[in-house]
């Protein structure tokens, strides 16, 4: 019955750094597993160093050394036309790129050239997939843009000459005007202001619901996360940690890591005091054995710091990798279902 | 910074050709110390004899012999551009970290006459503080008067880096922890800008004797005192390619183009390694 | 009660564009508050990028002056050109804490440097021992120790232990007041609530004030005592913070509040922007000339206009 267009099955990817006659290996992507299915949004949530950038670097087949993928495949399935990242040539992979698969980068200035007018680098990346000639193309990205309500005078305009609202909308404009079937999108309105954050991500969900699109969207910020994805994979020092919808992660989230992310996060018109997590991430060239996060875990037992726990079922379409799933509860009583004070002013 | 050195010597291949070749010439300049004739005598050796074993380097027609001649040169024109490169290190240091630490109207007045070194035209006063000091004019007087004219490229360049490590937080965080200008200058600051002091030492020296062999080779430098630049002055003058002895040109220029390649090799990877962007990467945080 | 920080009508303005135009960017326009003594407080200024809230921050730390307006510290000019005994006696009160932790500290020097030289700097310390016992007293109240951290450089400490070192130098002078500049944004989201934590207990146990300057409404709404809201560069509405943030009355502040991600409903949440709170913003910000702000009780000040 499902049909994903994305399979990710035990996926290794370390950076492999020989220096000064030492080899070490940073495990940022160990033994990822996961599929994501047509027309969702897949969060990807997880800290600094987390190995949250570098699956997406795979995933998105930017993968250069010292990053190495070492083990697991990724499939994805464009319509009948299997394609793995990892392994195709350059040229499958300019084939897809933009048509079936595209970007929405944190810093827009990465994709939109500082030197170039905005229709030009529309014309750099889109023309070619599109297949159209300069007229129609032009009538194109203009109708495209009018349907995204954005004034098609921006095409005139240097990427400088906009805000930066402006320009993470422009960029939405680019990865979409080709209609593709995948998107991954990485942090695109973390540099935001909060008035224009709203706008960009209520755009972007627009967009992706009127094609049916996929899109991993990745983020460390949580209430970014509870508001516009489905799903929501939590990622710890390179493995992922716990997966399931978004509702069910918030509310009853089965990994102790998840449950003080989500109670970490204060609201208005809530005053009750938030937990911290004590201790630092790990460093991805020295894991802890076992659970990687027993360290900082209050639950850990001897059983977390001596054998790793697998990903498992524990609900509806839930996994969660902890000994101890079935003793995780919220840590503050979720304040959703009672009337939390006038969010909505 | 010893550790530096010992990582750069082990993982890095120019460092360690720079390293052999300065240390051969280096070598070659100490053996000066265990030369059979002072360096100021002539005619002390059968004149014109080509390299033997006896005479490695040959004879020249004043009757020197070139092996110990020029360990003497070797040993004047390195020890000139060291003490040149030393000097203008510690002006271009305290010009161009005041200068951008500071900031306001200390950095412009130093600017200005920054600039005005720069605009200076060096040749013709080098050879101005030639016809007025003549015999006066030691290896010493001449490195400290090329000193205070080879740093203002150096200072701008010192500038700029105090002029970024100034906006940084963490001089922010310094001034707040109480600590004094100069105290932030050269304990917060300066191992930002020794990297730049290091291989702009090199270049600085490379500099400093190619302006050593013109002057002697022109004959505007003190002819008594043997340097590279003399050397090559004596040998045209007694017309050495003309009367075929050839070693007095070759040789010579052989070992200073190995000096020089082996002081370009150090700036090279020096200035890549000591970076603190590199090295910190080394350390582990840049993944 | 005396007031230890007077912002009194303070403005600031840039010149704008190139050395031939003559226009100027207002970043502060006429802010003004005052800080009293014996009520420690968590005072927090809001506004997004360009509200002008770091420049307020930065001349309240006198690194900034004044175009007009002038900034107290117990009733002394606070000013950049500071004599060094006034300067000293001005940062021993006064002490900032910083946006980003991994640029808190020199890269190159111990972090345990810093701490120390504001321990010998500004407290009456005599040998090692005792400064090292206060270095360790002001580590223990962020939740480190000296052991932890002594010979340690910042690329070996996590985001959150160095905000905490940053904080611990803050306070190893004992200063009466904290200039907190956006302490959380750089911090991993695992992280941040012990540091918002950290900042509450230091006014509830060791009485010291701060001032909070974030673009987070959530984590001020958690640890404010009084609030002001900036947009470009004037304060639109202050009061107590609870009572501001849970019936804001200026449009702007009802826009930020919109804006803010709720977490009513996880995996369903509602993302339409507010349109009329942004054209309403949009309104007051180009008639904002001639307007002023009106107290409207319970110490609650809103901007009005016209």
């Amino acid at each position: 019955m499902s049909d994903p267009i994305l399979t990710v099955e035990g996926l290794k990817a370390y950076y492999r750094v020989g220096q000064f006659g030492k080899n070490l290996d940073i495990r940022a992507v160990d033994d990822v597993t996961m599929q994501i299915e047509r027309g969702e949004i897949y969060g990807i949530a997880g800290e600094s160093s987390s190995g949250k950038t570098s699956l997406i670097k795979v995933l998105a087949a930017a993968i250069r050394p010292p990053l190495q993928v070492i083990d697991g495949s990724v499939r994805y399935d464009f319509g009948g036309r299997i394609i793995d990242p990892t392994k195709a040539s350059k040229a499958e992979l300019a084939e897809i790129r933009w048509k079936h698969l595209s970007y929405i980068m944190q810093g827009s200035m990465s994709v939109l050239n500082p030197v170039r007018r905005i229709e030009q680098t529309f014309r750099d990346f889109a023309q070619r997939p599109l297949g159209l000639s300069g007229a129609a193309f032009r009538a194109r990205v203009e109708e495209h843009l009018d349907h995204l309500k954005l004034p098609t005078s921006v095409l005139r305009s240097y990427p400088h000459e906009l805000s930066g609202g402006m320009r993470q909308r422009v960029t939405i404009g680019l990865a979409t005007v080709c209609r593709p079937e995948f998107m991954i999108a990485d942090e695109p309105t973390t540099a935001l202001d909060v008035v224009v954050q709203k706008e960009v991500l209520s755009l972007l969900r627009t967009v992706q619901q009127e094609m049916g699109a996929s899109i991993i969207f990745v983020t460390h910020d949580m209430s970014v996360h509870a508001n516009m994805t489905d799903r929501i994979g939590i990622v710890y020092a390179g493995r992922l940690v716990e997966e399931g919808p978004t509702r069910t992660l918030f509310t009853q989230p089965k990994h102790p890591y998840t449950a003080h992310l989500v109670a970490s996060l204060p609201m208005i018109g809530d005053t009750r005091p938030r937990p911290a997590l004590e201790g630092r991430p790990p460093s991805l060239a020295d894991p802890p054995k076992g659970c990687r996060f027993h360290p900082r875990c209050p639950m850990a037992t001897e059983i977390c710091s001596r054998e790793v726990p697998p990903l498992e079922s524990v609900g509806d379409r839930h996994r969660s990798a902890c000994w101890h799933a079935d003793e995780v509860r919220p840590l503050v009583e979720p304040a959703f279902d009672k009337a939390a004070g006038g969010v909505r002013a | 910074m010893l550790t530096t050195f010992r990582d750069l010597f082990r993982y890095n291949i120019e460092f360690r050709i720079g390293i052999v070749l300065v240390a051969i010439v280096t070598v070659f300049a100490g053996l000066s110390w265990f030369s059979p004739y002072p360096p100021e005598m002539i005619y002390v050796v059968v004149p014109d004899q080509p390299p033997s074993a006896e005479y490695w380097f040959g004879t020249n027609s004043r009757g020197q012999d070139l092996f110990w001649n020029l360990t003497f040169a070797f040993r004047n024109t390195l020890g000139f551009g060291l003490l040149v490169a030393l000097l203008s290190r510690i002006i271009s240091i305290t010009v161009g970290m005041t200068a951008g630490y500071l900031g306001g109207w200390t950095d412009r007045a130093l600017m200005f006459v920054n600039d005005i070194f720069v605009a200076l035209p060096i040749f013709p006063i080098l050879i101005l503080f030639y016809f007025v000091l003549r015999n006066d004019l030691d290896m010493v007087t001449l490195a400290i008067i090329m000193a205070c004219l080879g740093w203002p490229f150096d200072a701008r360049l010192i500038r700029s880096v105090a002029l970024g490590l100034r906006h940084r937080e963490f001089t922010r965080q310094a001034i707040f922890a109480g600590m004094n200008p100069a105290r932030i200058m050269f304990q917060e600051h300066l191992p930002f800008v020794m990297p730049i002091v290091f291989s702009t030492a090199m270049a600085n020296m490379i500099w400093s004797i190619g302006f050593e062999v013109t002057l002697g080779v022109l004959g505007f430098t003190n002819l008594n005192i043997p340097t590279i630049g003399t050397t090559l002055y004596w040998a045209n003058n007694h017309s050495a390619l003309v009367v075929g002895t050839w070693w007095w040109i070759i040789i010579p220029v052989v070992l200073i183009v190995i000096a020089f390649l082996g002081l370009f090799l150090l700036a090279v990877s020096m200035n890549e390694h000591i970076d603190p962007r590199s090295r910190l990467r080394r350390m582990g945080t840049g993944v | 009660m005396s007031t230890i920080l007077d912002v009194a009508n303070v403005s600031k303005s840039f010149p704008s564009g190139g050395i031939l135009s003559r226009n100027t960017v207002d970043a502060v326009v006429g802010a003004d508050f005052q800080i009293e003594e014996d009520r420690p407080e968590i005072f927090t200024i809001v506004g997004e990028s360009g509200s002008g809230k770091t420049t307020l921050a930065r001349m309240i730390l006198g690194l900034e002056a004044p175009s007009s307006g002038e900034v107290q510290f117990r009733g002394e000019p606070v000013s950049t050109s500071l004599g060094g005994r006034q300067r000293r006696a001005f940062m021993k009160a006064v002490q900032p804490v910083f946006q980003n932790p991994f640029e808190a500290f020199n890269p190159l020097k111990r972090v345990d440097r810093y701490i120390a030289s504001t321990a010998t700097a500004f407290r009456d310390l005599k040998g090692r021992k005792a400064v090292d016992e206060a270095m360790d007293e002001a580590l223990v109240s962020v939740g480190l120790s000296l052991a932890e951290v002594r010979g340690r450089f910042p690329h070996e400490l996590s985001g959150g232990q160095l905000q905490r070192a940053a904080i611990a130098r803050a306070l190893v002078c004992k200063p009466d007041l904290l200039v907190a500049d956006e302490p959380v944004s750089m911090v991993d989201a695992s992280l941040r609530m012990a540091i918002v934590n950290l900042l509450r207990s230091l006014r509830d146990d060791l009485g010291v004030s701060v001032i909070y300057i974030t673009h987070d409404l959530a984590t001020a709404y958690y640890i404010s005592d009084r609030i002001i809201i900036m947009q470009k560069g004037r304060v639109v509405e202050m009061g107590p913070a609870r009572a501001v943030l849970d019936d804001p009355q200026h449009p702007y502040s009802r826009l930020l509040k919109a804006s803010v991600l709720s977490l009513d409903n996880p995996g369903g949440g509602d993302l339409t922007p507010a349109r009329d709170l942004i054209a309403a913003s949009d309104d007051v910000l180009a008639r904002a000339g001639q307007s002023r702000l009106v107290d409207i009780g319970d110490g609650r000040r809103v901007r009005q206009y016209g």
